[in-house]
């Protein structure tokens, strides 16, 4: 990828990546965290800030279809990448099932952690249509939640997954 | 049978009368009671919805403070010249810069700085603050300010915090008492006398953090004279009067703008420094500037639940009838008041809600420590002493023979009762919860059959639906309301200072202004908590906005459904009162040939009188009783609840699963049952957290070994036990439609009720919290040696001896 140097010699990196479908070829310090680059850069700010170290699955987005924690990956490692965020995730103003679901089953308080949670949900589905619900429950152990207990959570993505049946 | 009371000794409650109106006969509701999405459920699931950090303004700055990396210390000089002359930092401040009046969020105690001036007090405590262009430059500055400390010997064991020895944190407050209560009803001593059998106990919480899953943020804005605040905050009043009192403006010129939050729990109540020293940058530099907390910087920030040292003494008859209780506690304070007057005396004032019994002795030290500061928690000053009171109900109801549940049903509380230090309850279906929770979880079939290693435990717990009285003094209304009908009658506008913070507020009172107007909760728009644009309200704490803020909706909902039910009369010439309207149709109740829409009469109103509107205040009663501490702990009405859990030991770790948690709530007229019933979730998974896993821990200089999440141990999704919500019938007079609170009640018995099913589990008292696999491993252990059985010491092995 191309490189350049700012006056005091640090380097800046132009990176190409496609975020929810569109193309993207931000100019991105050796350091920025694809989490800053999406909230900073593409104004992007669905994907939340919890932590910054990986603990709260706040920033969760689907790189190349897995999900990720964006505050542990560098944007240069975003490179050439697929990135879905939560913005991406309703087509055409049509919600998603998960969303949908989240909404019946009251799966929502404070809403923070809700877009990490749709993602790691998304990402469980696409890999495990029919997932049962020790396998919901592990999917989402990395994204917290102060707010539900996880109980509707869990709930809205079983139910989720048995529309897809 | 239940033995009569000695001579000479109250034992049950007085009665009491409300005035109010009865329980409606006709409970036909068209929009409350129905699980209604939430109003903002869309924006959250698209990412839409802007939370404080999510804002950007033109031209703005970064702010972040500096803060203590000693408990204490004397601040000898502070070099910021280094910093200031850094490609991009545009501000550096410390004391010399800011106001140096004291505040607090309680107006007994204002002990806080903007920035330390003499002293550091704890380890985060805020020292200087700069303003940059953007985050990177921020953390360069603060690393070039020289500050110079003498370190001071610090006070980490509040258990010592008052010997005459201990170093002073606050010379204004000798021996560190920070508050002092000793409250005394009826003749506890009498009580102990005449008791058939009387038991002492002693018990210790843990220090706990409210962990929102937000970081707190706030943006300042200056424009001439006018300070604007965008803020992750629970109370937009209390930060605009604190930020008004510390900058010397009227109110009206400090505007506070709550965004969507992600999440408060107690801990986003009062001003931070992020709005003291952000105001100040935003005033120097002239441009807006976003100011933000780290994780770290949030446990050092802290106002969690104190850590309560906790002695309990209960004289009761030879039935379980509890005849008197002496609560004898210390509070770890930490360094400042924060809202902690409030909640010592919270920790004992909720201890006599869910039994009955009229001799009562509570004595508190609050105690300043060199360790960050405690506030409210979700339950604030009332969970730690109900564990352990529920625990030390077990304990006597195993010495006297009587099963657990038992000895609560007799002790339990009844409606329309006074507590012995004047809490007035109107509702209470103490009893009924009781009752549900045994029948739902099996009781009679577990207790004392279930197989070896597992357990099932009971408890209790009561919440306010509002604080009586405000955290400072003020003669405002609680709440207040008002409602826009748009011109054409098809949408209608809540203006309310309510404060969603997650919990839905923002929802329910849509649902009780629809109610109350005879339109559609699906037309309901919503403008909240701007300090601008939304008449007065406290906020979101003390579980007071279904309540208190509902009230003022249902005035300001009555206000337009009588005005339009006036302009249709004129428009079909019928008297007002012979109309009605529910759900945007109005009827004639007399003739259903007549129909008129809701939307046709609002249209004509405006046409002819201009805007529809309703408002609506509330302001509860004068509550309490006369004693010193008397108004904390008043509200206009309780919930109760019950819970009993199971639980199964793994004697070989003392790790403690959690099978299944039954929580059986009195909570009056639902509005929103899914929305009431996730709160329940919540609060007891926080309670959960609390009871097993979650404990800011300190390392020997005061600092925080665990300020991260992974290590706090929030629990995941992995961790949680079965939960089961149900509810009895219950109708609050002194609530708009009969409502009370929920949200933080059902955090209450969750911890005493897990301590009772491991005492029942393998008869082990685990008298500290949280119950981790340790203590209850170390018990196990105890008690096999205690029962004579060989027990290898693995610290006593050779290997382990060098």
């Amino acid at each position: 990828m191309q490189a350049i140097a700012d006056k005091q010699g640090v380097k800046r990196y132009i990176i190409s990546l496609t975020v929810n479908g569109d193309e993207y070829s931000p100019v991105i310090k050796g350091n920025t965290l694809l989490v800053n680059l999406l909230r900073d850069g593409l104004d992007l700010t669905g994907t939340k800030k919890g932590c910054e170290l990986g603990d709260c699955g706040s920033c969760t987005v689907l790189m190349d279809g897995k999900p990720v924690d964006a505050c542990l990956v560098l944007a240069l490692e975003a490179d050439g990448c697929e990135i879905i965020t939560i913005e991406g995730v309703a087509q055409h103003g049509e919600l998603d099932r998960l969303q949908r679901s989240f909404i019946d089953n009251a799966a929502i308080q404070c809403g923070y952690c809700t877009p990490g949670m749709i993602l790691s949900a998304k990402a469980l589905l696409a890999r495990n249509p029919h997932p049962t619900e020790p396998e919901v429950r592990a999917a989402i152990a990395g994204n917290l939640c102060r707010c539900t207990g996880y109980v509707n959570i869990v709930k809205a993505v079983l139910d989720a997954a048995e529309v897809t049946a | 049978m239940s033995q009569p009371t000695p001579a000479g000794l109250k034992s049950s409650a007085r009665t009491y009368t409300h005035p109010g109106l009865p329980e409606p006969a006709d409970k036909d509701y068209a929009v409350i009671g129905k699980s209604k999405p939430k109003i903002d459920a869309r924006e959250k699931v698209t990412g839409q919805a802007r939370y404080t950090a999510d804002l950007k303004f033109p031209n703005m700055l970064y702010g972040k403070i500096l803060t203590s990396p000693h408990a204490h210390a004397r601040i000898l000089s502070i070099d910021t010249s280094e910093a200031e002359k850094i490609p991009g930092v545009k501000a550096v401040i410390t004391h010399k810069d800011v106001p140096t009046l004291k505040y607090g969020i309680s107006p007994a105690r204002w002990d806080e700085n903007i920035f330390c001036i003499e002293t550091v007090k704890f380890v985060g405590d805020k020292v200087a603050a700069v303003a940059c262009i953007d985050e990177e430059t921020c953390y360069k500055a603060l690393k070039a300010i020289k500050v110079e400390y003498e370190v001071l010997p610090a006070v980490l064991d509040p258990l010592h915090a008052m010997d005459e020895d201990a170093p002073q944190i606050h010379p204004e407050y000798p021996l560190n008492k920070n508050t002092e209560i000793h409250q005394n009803f009826g003749d506890v001593d009498e009580a102990f006398r005449q008791a058939d059998y009387v038991r002492t106990d002693m018990f210790v919480g843990n220090r706990t953090y409210q962990a929102p899953m937000e970081p707190h943020t706030a943006t300042s804005i200056w424009q001439g004279g006018k300070l604007t605040v965008y803020s992750s905050t629970q109370s937009p009043h209390y930060f605009q009067y604190y930020i008004a009192r510390e900058f010397g403006l009227p109110m009206g010129d400090v505007r506070v703008i709550k965004t969507y939050v992600g999440g408060g729990f107690g801990g986003k109540l009062e001003p931070t420094g992020l709005e003291f020293a952000g105001a100040v940058l935003a005033r120097l530099t002239g441009r807006p500037v976003k100011m933000f907390y780290d994780r770290a910087e949030m446990f050092a920030h802290n106002r969690g639940r104190h850590r309560q040292y906790m002695k309990l003494t209960t004289g009761v008859n030879a039935d379980g009838r509890i005849l008197g209780v002496h609560a004898d506690f210390i509070m770890d304070g930490g360094a400042y008041t924060s809202l902690g007057i409030a909640t010592a005396y919270y920790a004992g004032a909720m201890l006599t809600l869910t039994y009955d019994f009229e001799n009562y002795r509570f004595d508190m030290n609050r105690v300043y420590t060199n360790l960050p500061a405690c506030g409210a928690q979700r339950g604030h000053g009332a969970p730690q002493p109900r564990y352990a009171f529920e625990a030390h109900l077990d304990n006597i109801a195993k010495d006297l023979d009587i099963d657990p549940l038992e000895i609560r049903l007799r002790n339990a509380r009844k409606p329309n009762t006074i507590t012995p230090n004047e809490f007035v309850v109107n509702s209470c279906e103490m009893v009924a919860c009781l009752e549900q929770a045994r029948d739902i979880s099996g009781w009679a079939d577990k207790k004392g059959k279930l197989p070896a290693g597992r357990g099932i435990g009971v408890a209790t717990g009561s919440f306010v639906s509002g604080a009586g009285y405000p955290i400072y003094r003020t003669d405002l209304p609680h709440a207040a309301a008002m409602i826009k009908v748009a011109e054409d009658g098809t949408a209608a506008t809540l203006y309310t200072g309510a404060t969603d913070i997650g919990q839905g507020s923002d929802t329910v009172l849509c649902q009780m202004a629809a109610e109350a107007m005879g339109y559609t909760y699906e037309q309901m728009k919503i403008v909240a908590a701007d300090t601008e644009t939304t008449p007065h309200d406290f906020g979101a704490y003390a579980s007071r906005q279904t309540l208190m803020s509902g009230a003022a909706v249902k005035e300001a909902g009555d206000e337009v459904r009588k005005q339009l039910l006036e302009m249709a009369g004129e428009m079909v010439d019928l008297p007002p009162e012979r109309l009605s309207v529910r759900l945007g149709r109005i009827s004639a109740k007399d003739n259903p040939e007549i129909t008129l829409t809701f939307e046709e009469a609002a249209r004509t109103f405006f046409v002819q009188k201009g805007p529809l509107m309703g408002r609506g205040s509330y302001a509860p009663p004068k509550l309490g009783g006369k004693h010193k501490g008397a108004p904390v702990g008043t509200s206009p009405a309780y919930s109760f609840a019950a819970q009993v859990s199971e639980v199964e030991i793994d004697e070989e770790t003392g790790e403690v699963a959690v099978l299944d948690v039954w929580d059986v709530h009195d909570c009056g007229q639902v509005i929103n049952p899914a929305l009431l019933h996730a709160q329940v979730h919540g609060a007891l998974y926080m309670g959960m957290g609390e009871s097993i896993w979650e404990e800011v821990r300190f390392d020997a200089k005061g600092k925080i070994q665990n300020p991260t999440l992974g290590e706090y141990r929030l629990p995941t999704a992995l961790d949680m036990p079965r939960i089961h919500s149900s509810l009895v019938p219950s109708y609050e007079i002194a609530g708009p439609w009969g409502v009370k609170e929920v949200g933080e009640g059902a955090t209450l018995p969750t911890m005493g009720c897990f301590r009772n099913a491991i005492f029942d589990a393998m008869g082990i008292s685990v008298n500290s919290l949280p119950l981790t696999p340790e203590k209850v491993w170390a018990a196990l252990r105890e008690k096999r040696k205690a029962n004579g059985e060989d027990i290898w010491d693995p610290m006593a092995c050779e290997c382990f001896l060098e």
